[in-house]
């Protein structure tokens, strides 16, 4: 249970920072407070649109989607359930190299860091370092 | 488990409350952000400085951004190239506009490219933020006193230029450009307008001796 409850607040955590990030790309908020970072060169480039779609929505969708499994497996009725944690696990690993070929956008092509989508590369990989174990042992 | 929730409702709110704040503030960038900024009808009627002959048939607009690495990259390895052979043949004509992107010192430099053209020294100061670019976008420390040995370098009159960056005085220029530059679809730089179209794909020197051999033969027919 305290796994699936850090998890959801892991996920909330980025939920709300690819939330921002989001309404920046589509205009609801002007500016991004990034201190000396680079977040609106990272945010405005090329690559911050993947078919069409800004980057940031598939974090909002992604994050999204770990939090509800993870209240989901919170329930009286799930808590026995592997499948929430499972789930979980593939969930994490998806956004995991997602993460990583962003970062690796961010590093290598742009030459730029935006803080914000560290923290969400952060938040990612702590879920990851505790869903793929958890899942793994599940099995 | 109830406090749990409790604790994720916390955490939404306490997130909803700094992205409004967030959204109410000013941008990082030293240099006028782009909420504080008046703008003026001459600010407004500014189109950018220009590099060419006034009948050249093929004119582009350049959107771009001194600290952006892909625009240094272009002053320095094609420009040199374009303006040799298409600008100074009388080919082409070149309109820089400014597109601060959000780097640390993008409106700062934007203001320094601003305040050496009101000496008739923009391109020189353009070339010179771009040659020395790597000296000092690099750096965390404001490159405020690096602008002005670079301006100091082209010849720029040091007290005009300090009293010009000191007021901001052309501050709404930059903001203008970019609302335009954004209003057009520009999301990144550099990007080029050739005779009003935004150009996709290659941008070297070659792709434009192209484009321009392509245009000013459709005008002759």
């Amino acid at each position: 249970m305290r796994l699936r409850q850090t998890i959801a607040l892991l996920a909330l955590v980025g939920f709300c920072i690819a939330l921002y990030l989001w309404f920046y790309k589509v205009g609801i908020i002007g500016h991004l407070q990034c201190g000396s970072g680079s977040c609106e060169y990272v945010q405005t480039s090329r690559y911050g649109v993947l078919l069409g779609v800004p980057v940031a929505f598939y974090g909002v969708v992604g994050y999204a989607l770990m939090l509800a499994v993870a209240i989901a497996g919170l329930q009286p009725t799930q808590l026995e359930r592997r499948w929430p944690t499972t789930t979980l696990a593939t969930l994490s690993v998806g956004g995991f190299l997602f993460t990583l070929y962003l970062t690796a956008i961010e590093l290598f092509v742009l030459h730029a860091i935006c803080r914000w989508c560290v923290g969400s590369a952060v938040v990612m990989t702590v879920i990851t370092a505790i869903a793929v174990p958890a899942g793994i042992r599940s099995k | 488990m109830r406090r749990f929730y409790l604790v994720l409702v916390l955490v939404a709110a306490v997130a909803a409350v700094l992205m409004w704040k967030g959204s109410r503030g000013g941008s990082a960038d030293a240099g006028a952000s782009s909420s504080s900024v008046a703008v003026s009808a001459a600010d407004s009627a500014f189109r950018g400085f220009t590099l060419g002959s006034e009948s050249a048939p093929v004119e582009v607009v350049e959107y771009a951004d001194f600290q952006c690495p892909h625009c240094g990259e272009f002053a320095n390895i094609q420009f040199p190239t374009i303006k040799e052979q298409l600008i100074n043949t009388g080919r082409l004509r070149w309109r820089f506009r400014d597109f601060p992107l959000g780097f640390p010192w993008s409106r700062v430099s934007a203001l320094a490219g601003q305040c050496a053209g009101e000496q008739g020294k923009f391109w020189e100061m353009e070339e010179a933020l771009f040659q020395h670019q790597s000296d000092w976008a690099a750096t965390s420390r404001n490159p405020t006193s690096a602008f002005r040995d670079l301006a100091r370098g082209i010849g720029v009159d040091l007290d005009k230029y300090n009293a010009c960056m000191d007021s901001q005085r052309y501050a709404g220029r930059v903001e203008v450009s970019h609302a335009e530059g954004a209003a057009l679809g520009v999301t990144g730089t550099p990007t080029f307008f050739v005779n009003g179209r935004m150009l996709d794909g290659r941008t070297n020197s070659d792709a434009f001796q192209s484009l321009v051999d392509s245009l000013t033969a459709k005008g002759r027919h």
